[in-house]
């Protein structure tokens, strides 16, 4: 690896991908990883700092069909007002209301909390369970080329992602939810604001006369990346939601867990809190 | 040799080219380049809020921002408030409810404070409280400083 010797802010996103195609290069978006990351020495700056800031077409929020589309460049700030956001998917919201503090929201972006691949990244566990998809741009030949992938197997460890070198992440597409859609997020930390998690759930489903189909359970900061919970999935699928559903699905995610002691937590805590707290927003959903 | 970048934006209603360290913060430019030292270092990893300064009409660290991402663009400090009428409100508030005591924190609540109050983001002061969660106030004077804002903005209990 070279030496920062090149700063690049491209208009479009050819420029960019072109710019990508060596490979050696460190995306700037909203900064506030990148730049503490580099700063203390964590992260080294590739051979060109690419500021993709001014590429219009990443930025905004809009309704294709039946997906949301949030380009890359989108704020965390933006994504919690949004009309489109609060109305279809409000556990989006919520968790965005929960993203450390209001400078950090107005800078942050989707696209970095994404790619800085966190296993506690706030915006992860509310997106895997509304089965979000990340659009990737590249230009192996002269040509732009696109293509998706679940963000479900976007992840491969901290700070790791299958992003290639030479993509960008340019949208994240999220379907429309079906009627009786239900959805929460719960972040467990020390403090409200400016906490990474101890644990964080994400559950949601299609809630039908008291049968909850469609469910998908997902767990921040219990394992190296954001995960999918299968097997809580599979305790929950097409059952009546009631208290002895509830308690089974809560120790299956108990047992499911496999998390670490660190200095936010033991792995004890951890999956006491994700037995309780799955179960606490298990009863919410049922109670609404 | 480390790589420089000349870069041009808006300070404070004015235009102003500097040339600038691409791995520089906007923070470092400011207080080292430029010589505004009204804007603070304090934890220098966007947990104080010290260095809020506002960017575009939203509030940010400049902590976390590099310099070479100012290009273009319009960039408010402390330094900025002082001939604003909006602002001075909230000066002689803080003045007026002793919301200042080692005054480390006080520009950056300032930036902070006037980014909520030109928003209509502090109805109540449970909305205040929300909103100043990203700066800290080592001598704790939380209240005064939430009573402070709230004489400006109207904000009730």
């Amino acid at each position: 690896m070279t030496e920062l010797k090149h700063y690049f802010a491209p208009t479009s996103l050819d420029q960019a991908v072109e710019c990508l195609k060596d490979g050696d290069v460190t995306i700037l978006a909203g900064g506030t990883d990148l730049t503490p990351q580099s700063q203390a020495g964590r992260l080294k700056i590739k051979h060109t700092l690419m500021n993709i800031r001014h590429i219009p077409q990443l930025s905004g929020i809009t309704l294709e069909g039946k997906e949301i589309r949030i380009g890359t460049l989108t704020t965390i700030t933006e994504i919690m007002q949004h009309p489109l956001i609060r109305q279809h998917l409000p556990v989006l919201a919520d968790a965005c209301d929960h993203f450390a503090s209001d400078q950090i929201r107005n800078a942050a972006t989707l696209g970095g909390n994404i790619c800085n691949a966190s296993p506690a990244g706030d915006t992860l566990i509310p997106l895997l369970v509304l089965d979000a998809s990340v659009e990737l741009a590249s230009m192996p030949e002269a040509k732009l080329y696109r293509h998706s992938m679940p963000l479900s197997t976007f992840f491969v460890g901290p700070g790791k992602t299958r992003r290639s070198l030479c993509e960008l992440v340019t949208c994240i597409r999220i379907p429309l939810p079906a009627e009786g859609h239900v959805a929460r997020f719960h972040k467990l930390g020390t403090r409200p604001a400016l906490d990474i998690s101890t644990i964080s759930i994400g559950i949601a489903g299609t809630l039908k006369a008291g049968i909850l189909s469609n469910v998908r359970v997902a767990f921040g900061a219990v394992a190296p990346t954001p995960v999918r919970a299968s097997q809580t999935e599979k305790a929950l699928e097409g059952q009546r939601l009631d208290a002895a559903t509830i308690e089974k699905a809560a120790e299956v995610a108990h047992n499911e867990v496999k998390p670490i002691d660190d200095v936010r937590a033991s792995a004890w805590y951890r999956k006491e809190m994700i037995h309780n707290i799955t179960k606490r927003i298990l009863s919410h959903v049922a109670q609404a | 040799m480390s790589l420089k970048h000349d870069i041009e934006f808006t300070l404070n209603g004015v235009k102003r080219r500097v040339t600038v360290d691409v791995t520089m913060t906007a923070l470092a430019m400011l207080r080292d380049v430029i010589g505004l030292t009204g804007t603070k270092y304090g934890c220098g990893e966007g947990e104080c809020g010290a260095c809020t300064i506002q960017v575009d009409g939203m509030s940010l660290n400049s902590c976390l921002m590099f310099a070479v991402d100012c290009d273009g663009r319009n960039v408010t400090t402390i330094e900025g408030l002082a001939n604003d009428s909006k602002a001075d409100a909230l000066r002689e508030a803080f003045v007026e409810h002793g919301a200042v005591q080692c005054g480390f924190c006080t520009p950056g609540m300032i930036m902070q404070a006037d980014h909520l109050v030109r928003n209509e983001c502090c109805g109540d002061t449970e909305s205040i409280k929300r909103g100043i969660e990203g700066n800290l106030c080592r001598c704790t004077g939380y209240k005064k400083i939430v009573d402070a804002i709230a004489s400006v903005s109207g904000a009730q209990n």
